[in-house]
């Protein structure tokens, strides 16, 4: 029997058990990029002025690199990359990522692979197989996303380049989650070892097109260094639409050789079901504080906090460094600064524009970390974990609001840390801006009834539909953020943008703050979740 | 013993419960009674629908239909104030990866109302179990242990165990044994859900046999085997043709010389003096096992490996 005896069947078995998943997968991210293609092309492709405007407009805006990528001067193809390439780029790290984890560390987690490697299978070969399928769907997702991008009509070179780096991308991650999966015991860990490496894949790129050089022409920016730590930013060095640099798809393929022979030398070298970090031994007893719902909670959920506070006290600090940046290129243009001032009430500060978006895109952050953490209840539950605490004297909704609780006041918390470290961090930077610290940071806290909303929404499906609950969140999450990133470009109708909490939260920091829509999400927040509670104290506890 | 005294003895008592899964019927019209003081063995092939009942007795699914009471008190209502009350090892226990085995053990000792520290102490002793391990290392029978070792260092009124050694090697499962009869002997209730009837025989005091959802019978287990008749295996000199015409013989198998066969307890007396009239070579009596009942109420004969196992 060699090491790879019986992948073949396994990857039937991966395909089976991932029919659907995948399916939606690849069908959202080519559909997006059908959908976007024509949508650019009506927006922008009217006149070569306009496309001058965006290109020009976007090689000045330190918000537009971060959360796009480096301009590629006045053609539709730059748009294209600047407005989806990021963002279809996580998607697609995401999707190879968690495929990954899915075949390989969580198998071995619920004894599946167990019973699979005492049948004729080899060592290599679950690995092998979950690789082998997350690569063919890369390539399915190339394929299919060239051609939507052809049959509108993009040029053919820089389209076959852009789906190309885009399965690069999804490729080089589903590599980087292999490593992680051998390396970590849990597949928890693992997925969020991954999810740590694309976070760090889109900050390094955003600062490597926030450091380039702006091209002569206004039109263009050339990345700083950073941009090259990233696979991401791989991709948009590529310049698809440009120079196409096929060459850049050399590193694409270098690093995934090397990160999959580090995958299988780890996987040749530990125990099955073990990491490569030996699991330590615990205490004989508990300590006091962990003697009860909360204390369990909070032992469930503060590793899974601490992650996304340091992520968050790290975006707030690069975001606030970069202000500065803002601030000078406004000083350098008098006519922006105008009207960017008129823009934002008259009487307030410009850089509370650059504000207003960067505290809008940390809404989405502590979002994650809200949705996350809140659908622990729902993993407890069909775990099997929730169980044994419902038969003792503990009673639903003190199991239930224990972790709300922790999740409630860990948004609060969120919210300040990511006002207080963009406001701390820029004020350190800039001369003389002290004063708006206090104003940065309250409008952290602005973003927190947005986050609680969906926290909400998700409490509520938990109670109603537990076992779609998960898919539900996560799908509505990502509309939303679909929606924020692309919605006035795709020109959807205002009731659509309506539904997402985040339309609705009021420009802060900004001299007077609206504070009805507030009110009025945190009175949904809260309705929400009594009504979760509420009907999760009347359902049956489902165990899978 | 007027109604009421019969009330408060019964622990628990389920009367035509239903509970449906969508299309599902898990349950159909299930009768369960346990009183007060004794070992009550709930026994059932897989999915007969033992662990949906202790769900619902639990408070953790709700019923369909019917009435269901434990400790006098409803398991939906009164979930909490009852679970103070009893303690539940799961068939299938799942535990926090990251924690370890000991802070498992103190966890749900804790929420049900308090551990006593002495007996956890040498319940881990004698179960051979190290509690600073993390659960992610444990096998299913550690698992099962920290469950153990949690409900009965508890001291409560009623023990629920939904197949508690399964994953348990015989030695420990002699340990859990003497457990339960120490428990029994202070005078606890035990509810133990099982398909080991050897288990049931030695520990239950009286048992409820489930199948597709009801109960098909229930009794001491003197009540149940008075149900079945013992076996008769006998080897005689001549030929024991008359048996075919003897009173109180069943199921008779006669080859030549060689003869099985059930008998009624009534007519023992008789058909030995026939056999001894004809000569016996070798006889064994195999008692009315659980086994056989069991078997039974499922169709299926049992087969010569089980009644081999049986004769003594």
């Amino acid at each position: 029997m060699s090491l790879f005896t019986g992948t073949g069947w396994l990857m039937l078995l991966v395909l089976r058990r991932d029919r659907i998943k995948l399916s939606v997968w690849v069908f959202s991210i080519v559909g997006l990029i059908a959908i976007a293609a024509p949508s650019i092309k009506e927006v922008y492709g009217s006149s070569q002025a306009t496309l001058e405007q965006y290109a020009g407009t976007m090689s000045h805006s330190i918000v537009g690199r971060m959360l796009g990528g480096p301009v590629d001067g006045p053609q539709l193809g730059s748009v294209m990359m600047m407005e989806y390439f990021l963002f279809v780029g996580v998607l697609i790290a995401f999707m190879s990522s968690l495929a990954i984890v899915r075949h390989t560390r969580q198998n071995e987690e619920t004894g599946r692979s167990e019973l699979l490697g005492s049948a004729v299978v080899g060592r290599y070969a679950q690995l092998t197989a979950a690789l082998v399928v997350v690569l063919m769907v890369n390539l399915v997702i190339t394929a299919l996303m060239a051609v939507a991008l052809i049959v509108n009509n993009m040029p053919t070179e820089g389209s076959l380049a852009m789906a190309s780096a885009l399965g690069g991308v999804g490729i080089v991650f589903a590599a980087v989650a292999a490593v992680c999966a051998q390396i970590i015991g849990s597949s928890r860990g693992a997925n969020a070892a991954a999810g740590a490496v694309i976070g760090f894949a889109i900050l390094s790129r955003g600062i490597g097109d926030v450091l380039g050089k702006v091209a002569s022409d206004g039109m263009s920016v050339a990345s700083a260094w950073p941009s090259w730590l990233s696979p991401i930013g791989w991709g948009q060095q590529m310049h698809p639409f440009v120079t196409s640099d096929w060459w850049v798809l050399g590193i694409f393929a270098g690093a995934s050789i090397l990160l999959v022979s580090a995958a299988f030398w780890l996987a040749s070298h530990r125990d099955h079901g073990m990491g490569m970090i030996p699991a330590k031994s615990g205490r004989a007893t508990a300590r006091a504080v962990l003697l009860s719902p909360l204390g369990l909670a909070w032992r469930l959920q503060r590793t899974v906090l601490l992650g996304w506070a340091i992520g968050v006290a790290v975006l707030g600090i690069t975001l606030g460094m970069t202000a500065i940046e803002f601030k000078d290129f406004l000083a350098e243009n008098e006519q922006l600064a105008a009207i960017l001032t008129q823009m934002g009430g008259g009487n307030g500060n410009v850089t509370d524009v650059y504000f207003v978006a960067m505290l809008g895109f940390m809404a989405f952050t502590m979002t994650g970390y809200g949705l996350q953490a809140i659908l622990r209840l729902q993993t407890e539950e069909s775990n099997g974990y929730v169980e044994p605490i419902l038969s003792t004297a503990t009673g639903r909704f003190h199991w239930a609001l224990s972790h709300l609780g922790i999740v409630v006041v860990s948004v609060l918390a969120l919210g300040a840390l990511a006002g207080a470290s963009t406001g701390v961090s820029y004020a350190l930077v800039a001369s003389d801006v002290w004063s708006q610290v206090s104003g940065i940071t309250i409008a952290g806290l602005v973003q927190v009834p947005a986050t609680l909303a969906f926290v909400g929404f998700a409490v509520a499906l938990f109670g109603l539909v537990p076992r779609w609950s998960n898919a539900i969140t996560w799908t509505a999450f990502a509309a939303c953020l679909l929606v924020v990133e692309v919605g006035s470009l795709l020109k959807l109708p205002e009731w659509v943008q309506n539904i997402s909490p985040f339309t609705h939260t009021p420009a802060a920091p900004a001299p007077t703050i609206e504070a009805w829509p507030l009110v009025v999400m945190s009175a949904i927040a809260v309705g929400l979740m009594a009504l979760g509670l509420v009907a999760f104290r009347r359902r049956d506890v489902v165990t899978s | 013993m007027n109604d009421k005294a019969t009330e408060q003895r019964q622990i628990i008592s389920v009367k035509s419960l239903s509970k449906n899964f969508g299309k599902t019927q898990a349950l159909d019209g299930l009768d369960l009674i346990v009183t007060a003081g004794e070992v009550h063995g709930f026994l059932g092939p897989n999915g007969a629908g033992k662990s949906t009942t202790i769900r619902i007795l639990l408070g953790l699914l709700r019923k369909s239909s019917g009435e269901v009471s434990i400790l006098g008190g409803d398991p939906w209502h009164d979930a909490v104030t009852l679970h103070k009350r009893l303690a539940y090892v799961p068939g299938d226990v799942n535990l926090w990866p990251n924690l370890s085995g000991g802070e498992a053990i103190d966890l749900f000792g804790k929420l049900r109302g308090g551990l006593d520290a002495k007996r956890r102490a040498e319940l881990l002793d004698r179960f051979e179990l190290d509690p600073t391990k993390k659960c992610r290392t444990y096998s299913k029978g550690n698992r099962q242990k920290v469950a153990l070792v949690a409900a009965l260092a508890s001291d409560v009124d009623l023990y629920i165990m939904d197949e508690p050694t399964s994953g348990l090697d015989p030695l420990m499962e002699a340990v859990f044994q003497e457990h339960v009869q120490q428990l029994k002997a202070a005078g606890k209730t035990v509810l133990l859900s099982s398909h080991i009837l050897a288990e049931a025989e030695a520990l239950c005091d009286r048992v409820t046999i489930i199948r597709e959802g009801r109960a098909v019978a229930s009794g001491t287990l003197a009540e149940l085997r008075h149900l079945t008749r013992p076996t008769i295996i006998v080897d005689t000199k001549k030929p024991a043709i008359e048996l075919k015409t003897q009173q109180g013989v069943h199921d008779l198998k006669i080859e030549d010389r060689h003869a099985e066969f059930e008998i009624d307890s009534d007519h023992t007396d008789d058909v030995l003096r026939y056999l001894s009239q004809v000569g016996v070579d070798h006889l064994i009596s195999a008692p009315p096992s659980l086994e056989r009942l069991f078997l039974r109420h499922y169709g299926d004969a049992p087969s010569e490996s089980e009644g081999e196992e049986k004769r003594s």
